[in-house]
């Protein structure tokens, strides 16, 4: 097993409750497999970070990339369709008009600070603001005045609100999908952060990334990581 | 109850109403990510979404139920 690998176990730890569950520590000097846990209905799997923060930058650009190179393929495929999906039709909805950056204080653009973290289909915008609309006076422009974002408003009728939040809950679900590419799944911790383990891993020797904190999955539970 | 829901049929009939189904999609794509946070195996991802999703749905119907009936009378 590479060291730079999380392998977790995940049981159902309660059948009343099946939306819990826990870790299971699963390390090359484990127990025999008659002391294993019993597995009733659960989720065994290896994720390879990788680089994380190359990940994480990958997860932001290109939402699904981050995943894509990590080689968890269906998951970086599922985010990319999902929150790009959602991205483009808000932004259709809103004809085109609703991921701009301002900062102007009639026309400040407060949703832009949920949308930028959609990535780069949401960067030309910062660059419209930034570097005096490079793409053009209407691609991810800013409106020039309160009354010209009142007519859009107006023109777009409610699709405008539609569009934003779309926009908006698509750059939030991404933040969640790089924190996903960054540090694993939700209740992974590396093995590193586990002060009572014995570090036996072998030197960081392989191409993989030696010195990724996210190793060998432990248990966060006390009963079940003494 | 039962009246409850069945006083909102033209309301829910009336044109307006359908903005609700652009709550669909994204049900569908925060419930899929959310639950692609939590799982690596696709099937316990599809699994937890259907479940969340029908949480969110539930938690949504219960809420334009209070609503519905805050603004009766206005």
């Amino acid at each position: 097993m590479l060291p730079s690998e999380v392998n977790l176990q995940w049981r159902l730890i309660d059948l009343a409750k099946p939306h819990r569950y826990e870790f299971v520590a699963k390390t090359e000097t484990a127990t025999s497999p008659a002391e294993q846990p019993k597995i009733v209905d659960g989720e065994q799997f290896t994720v390879d970070l990788r680089d994380p923060l190359l990940a994480a930058l990958l997860a932001w650009l290109i939402p699904g990339l981050g995943h894509i190179y990590q080689r968890r393929t269906a998951k970086g495929v599922l985010f990319m369709v999902c929150i790009l999906g959602t991205f483009l039709y808000g932004w259709g909805l809103g004809g085109g008009k609703v991921v701009y950056a301002a900062w102007q204080p009639e026309i400040r653009r407060w949703p832009y600070l949920c949308q930028v973290w959609a990535g780069l289909p949401a960067l030309p915008a910062l660059a419209q603001r930034t570097m005096g609309n490079p793409f053009g006076e209407t691609f991810m422009a800013a409106p020039k005045s309160a009354a010209e974002l009142a007519a859009w408003q107006k023109e777009l009728s409610g699709n405008f609100e539609l569009g934003t939040v779309f926009t908006m809950i698509a750059g939030l679900l991404n933040l969640l999908a790089i924190f996903d590419a960054g540090a694993g799944p939700v209740g992974s911790v590396p093995e590193k952060e586990d002060k009572n383990k014995p570090d036996d891993r072998p030197p960081p020797d392989d191409e993989s990334g030696g010195d990724d904190p996210t190793t060998t999955g432990q248990s966060s539970d006390p009963k079940t990581n003494p | 109850m039962w009246l409850a829901v069945l006083s909102m049929i033209p309301l829910v009939a009336a044109g307006d109403v359908n903005r609700f189904w652009y709550a669909l999609p994204l049900i569908v794509s925060v419930s899929l990510v959310y639950s692609a946070t939590r799982h690596e195996d696709m099937k316990h991802i599809l699994v937890h979404a259907l479940r969340f999703g029908a949480w969110v749905v539930g938690f949504m119907a219960v809420v334009f139920v209070l609503l519905y009936f805050v603004s009766r009378n206005l």
